[in-house]
């Protein structure tokens, strides 16, 4: 044990909560597990559950592998990586499907490809099999909410102007339609997740210029 | 740096893979009731719903036990099949059997005045199974409800089958033509039918589960035609 005994809330380790969410964003900046954001926006409510299950699953993967980091024979341990997530994954699901019924049957494959998602398995072998629990569990939960971030306001996005409603609520009024309004069914396809999260990464980077890499030629 | 022998690999990864096999099994067993219990409402659930009766899930068994006073099963000739639960059948299995083998459950629900037969239907959509309940009035005609699942279709698309709007389009269509030939009730391309009592509109942007619904109706309710026929003639 090191004796400077630092503070929980450490600047430094506070960067590790806040950086994902803007400057090393996992969607936007990263650019991975797009697979999974293009999947499950179409609605809002199943992003936020999958934004919750990742951040557990990755949380509790990262204190997992940071503290078994000196035990992990090197040459197997992209294996135990997998282990350790496959293993908190089904794990989730079995609780949601005794105790969330509807939420499980709504995510149903979803839930299973929190496993391959590149993120998890980036931070795992990135971070956590380098660092101590507690900056390995700031860590993972900064980056999911980082990803889960986005895939909320893509749901969001995506849901209010492909079906009018949010959260399974009519928002968009009546009236509206009756002046012509119409549901943009582009925005349920998955090809408009991808222009969504498109212009959120032209937004990001217009507003945080650090971000636009160096123009070389 | 640690140097690892295979032994010490070997004995990390079966220590490893037996800590969490065994945790896994553990904590499905003791959820396995509850998860069951869960899968059972849900089943009650959507029967009812068939019945266009919505019910929480507290209430669930209890109007169940109200609504639905009678099960039994029959084969494909329309005969019953003593000795045999209707609620515990699998309907996958037995579309794995030959058309003659199959037992085909039958549910029974007493409304105020009207008796309906309830049966279980189950087919394809795009990405996995897609399942429901047809009831039908005492002339075996018309549609009085119908309720439909899915396991994994796209969310706000193919998903959308499983909305009170898309089921209800169903209510008061006829299965039967005017000349009494089987013509099931189409499911049409999103805007396509014609208001006529065998067709509804489909699901704009998911056409194949509209398919595998519309497959999946004349499939099933074909197997049941010679009980249809005999529970008219009687």
């Amino acid at each position: 044990m090191s004796m400077d005994k630092e503070p929980l809330f450490s600047s430094k380790n506070l960067k590790l909560l806040r950086e994902p969410l803007n400057d090393s964003n996992p969607i936007t900046v990263q650019v991975l597990g797009i697979c999974s954001a293009l999947a499950i926006t179409v609605k809002l409510e199943p992003s936020v559950v999958m934004a919750l299950s990742v951040v557990f699953v990755m949380a509790v993967s990262n204190v997992t592998i940071s503290l078994l980091r000196n035990m992990i024979p090197p040459r197997i341990r992209i294996i135990v990586q997998l282990t350790v997530i496959a293993f908190l994954v089904i794990l989730v699901d079995q609780f949601l499907k005794a105790f969330a019924y509807e939420v499980s049957k709504q995510l149903s494959v979803f839930l299973g490809l929190i496993i391959t998602n590149f993120i998890i398995m980036g931070r795992l072998e990135a971070f956590a099999s380098g660092n101590k629990p507690w900056p390995a569990f700031l860590d993972g939960v900064g980056n999911a909410a980082g990803y889960g971030l986005i895939l909320v306001v893509v749901g969001f996005v995506r849901e209010l102007f492909g079906s009018g409603t949010l959260w399974g609520y009519q928002v968009i009024p009546e009236s509206f339609y009756q002046f012509g309004y119409e549901n943009n069914g582009l925005f349920i396809l998955p090809p408009m997740a991808l222009i969504t999260v498109g212009i959120i990464i032209w937004i990001q980077r217009y507003r945080n210029r650090k971000l636009i890499e160096e123009n070389k030629a | 740096m640690k140097r690892y022998t295979n032994k010490d690999i070997f004995i990390f990864a079966s220590v490893m893979v037996i800590i969490v096999a065994a945790i896994l099994s553990v904590v499905a067993m003791v959820l396995q009731p509850l998860q069951k219990k869960n899968i059972e409402i849900n089943k009650k659930q959507n029967i009812l719903l068939s019945l266009n009766i919505e019910v929480e899930k507290d209430n669930a068994l209890e109007k169940y036990n109200q609504y639905i006073t009678n099960t039994y099963v029959v084969n494909h000739e329309g005969e019953r099949q003593e000795d045999k639960d209707a609620f515990s059948i699998d309907l996958k299995k037995e579309l794995d059997k030959p058309l003659g083998k199959r037992n085909l459950p039958v549910f029974v629900g007493s409304l105020s005045k009207d008796t309906i037969f309830i049966v279980p239907v189950r087919g394809k959509g795009l990405w996995g199974p897609v399942w429901g309940y047809v009831a039908l009035e005492d002339d075996f005609n018309t549609v009085y409800g119908t309720n439909f699942s899915h396991k994994s279709e796209t969310p706000g698309l193919g998903a959308e089958i499983a909305t009170r709007e898309f089921q209800k389009q169903f209510i008061g269509k006829e299965i039967f033509n005017d000349s009494g030939e089987f013509v099931s009730v189409r499911v049409k391309k999103a805007g396509k039918a014609d208001g006529g009592p065998h067709e509804v509109d489909g699901i704009s942007g998911g056409t194949i589960t509209s398919k595998g619904v519309d497959k999946m109706l004349e499939e099933i309710l074909e197997s049941y035609l010679d009980y249809f026929k005999k529970q008219k003639n009687n």
